[in-house]
């Protein structure tokens, strides 16, 4: 399944998917849309994205992931327009342990809001819209990028 | 007897958000000399109308994936200039 969707995400449907006999506990992080931000209030948000390489990005992430912990991730990203309290982004880590069900959740959030090419322009309530540009961070370059 | 390497690389580069916003475009097919890295990409796209909006070091991928300014570019290259990254 692809990360972005522009429909609606069923958060039910995302749990049951990493759900299976050997895995005892699921973590799961859903982002919904804001009512506000930085001091001003938001009606609705579009997101945007580069689609193909946000696909390829997260997939390293939840490779990573994997890498790291005996978990199953599901990872979905809307984009689109936005109404303040739909859901966003949905990530859902199922393990044996809660342990490393959330652990593995909060770095593939993580990673997700630090490396996938993903935009939000603001509509404020007041009037006007804004893309929401967090202080540019250093991408961490993979070692396998040095050609 | 090999073949010369070629003096220019023709290579496509791409805006999103802000930064198509403030150029005006979302895509443009460049010809750099073949020895070029995305820094020299960077520095095209900033001279542009508009251009100088955006910062001298932006976040950058090529083909796929996040690149340090240095990386040098090949012939077919997608070369994304990425504003700051708001998902989540």
């Amino acid at each position: 399944m692809p990360v972005l969707t522009s429909t609606r995400i069923d958060v039910t449907a995302l749990l049951g998917s990493v759900q299976s006999p050997a895995r005892g506990g699921i973590a799961s992080f859903v982002g919904v849309v804001r009512d506000h931000h930085g001091g001003r209030a938001v009606a609705r948000l579009a997101y945007s994205a580069y689609a193909p390489m946000v696909e390829a990005e997260c997939a390293r992430i939840i490779f990573e992931a994997q890498r790291r912990w005996p978990v199953a991730v599901a990872l979905r990203h809307r984009i689109g327009c936005l109404e303040v309290g739909d859901v966003a982004i949905v990530v859902a880590v199922g393990a044996a342990h809660r342990d490393a069900a959330f652990e593995a959740c909060r770095f593939v959030v993580d990673e997700v809001k630090l490396r996938a090419p993903i935009w939000k322009q603001e509509s404020y309530v007041d009037g006007g819209v804004g893309w929401v540009e967090p202080a540019a961070v250093e991408p961490r370059i993979p070692a396998e990028s040095a050609r | 007897m090999t073949a010369a390497a070629p003096a220019t690389v023709a290579v496509h580069v791409l805006l999103f958000a802000s930064y198509a916003e403030r150029l005006g475009f979302e895509s443009l097919e460049l010809r750099l000399p073949a020895s070029e890295t995305v820094a020299g990409v960077v520095e095209r796209i900033r001279a542009l109308p508009g251009g100088n909006g955006l910062p001298i070091q932006p976040l950058c991928a090529v083909n796929l994936t996040h690149v340090p300014l240095e990386y040098p570019v090949t012939a077919g290259d997608e070369i994304a200039i990425l504003p700051p990254l708001a998902g989540g």
